[in-house]
């Protein structure tokens, strides 16, 4: 069954643009991200936006199973963003290949944004 | 009636939902770029979530809804300060603009201490 009214599947569609622009600007950040936790905040926001374009696809469409999968999809989406995180926190102490937190400058210039 | 309040509410949502991956892409270092991840992503997919629940009007789906967004609201926090940790201590986080770290200080001033 699709939605009747003109106006919600237009606001569904609109939403759902919305929110595959956000994914391909996050695939960006995913692709680029200069250290190893922006790739996890990445993957982080990621999955919160799979749980809300399954919401829209539940009222677009008028499945209403499709929430439960997104109650599923947000618990496992925790679960893999708690792993990854501590496989960086470990990996960061044990090779202690990285620099202790240097003092910031102020006065220094930035190279990039 | 109750389809134009649950567009308009998808509509701000999306907006929100977007507003964050813009954020990710913009802002400088991972501790800000997680600021608008938890906050703004939070509130976009929440109000996602109640236009679902507006729009179904059963018990059964507010409760449901409830139930996910009470989820997205318990691990979003847990999880931004895992990997606020992680990355702080992996010493490459802190744009070069930033200049006040009270961690930093606090550490100093405490030594000896795991910071």
């Amino acid at each position: 069954m699709m939605t009747n009214t003109l106006f919600l599947s237009g606001a569904c569609q609109a939403a759902m643009v919305m929110l595959l622009a956000a994914m391909i600007m996050l695939l960006w950040r995913l692709a680029k991200g200069p250290v190893a936790a922006d790739r996890v905040i990445a993957m982080d926001l990621m999955s919160m936006l799979v749980v809300a374009f399954l919401v829209v696809l539940s009222i677009y469409t008028g499945k209403k199973n499709y929430l439960d999968v997104a109650i599923a999809y947000a618990c496992i989406a925790f679960l893999g963003t708690i792993t990854l995180a501590r496989f960086l926190h470990r990996r960061g102490r044990n090779n202690d290949l990285q620099p202790p937190p240097s003092a910031p400058d102020s006065t220094k210039g930035r190279s990039d944004d | 009636m109750i389809e134009y309040l649950t567009g308009i509410v998808l509509i701000i949502g999306s907006f929100f939902c977007l507003i964050a991956a813009l954020g990710v892409i913009r802002l400088p270092d991972p501790l800000t770029r997680m600021h608008a991840v938890t906050k703004a992503g939070s509130l976009g997919a929440g109000l996602l979530v109640c236009a679902h629940a507006l729009f179904y009007q059963q018990l059964g789906i507010s409760l449901r809804a409830v139930s996910i967004i009470a989820l997205l609201l318990f691990t979003a926090p847990v999880a931004a300060h895992i990997i606020a940790r992680t990355s702080y201590r992996s010493g490459e986080a802190i744009s070069d603009r930033t200049w006040i770290d009270q961690l930093k200080e606090t550490a100093a001033t405490r030594q000896g201490t795991n910071r």
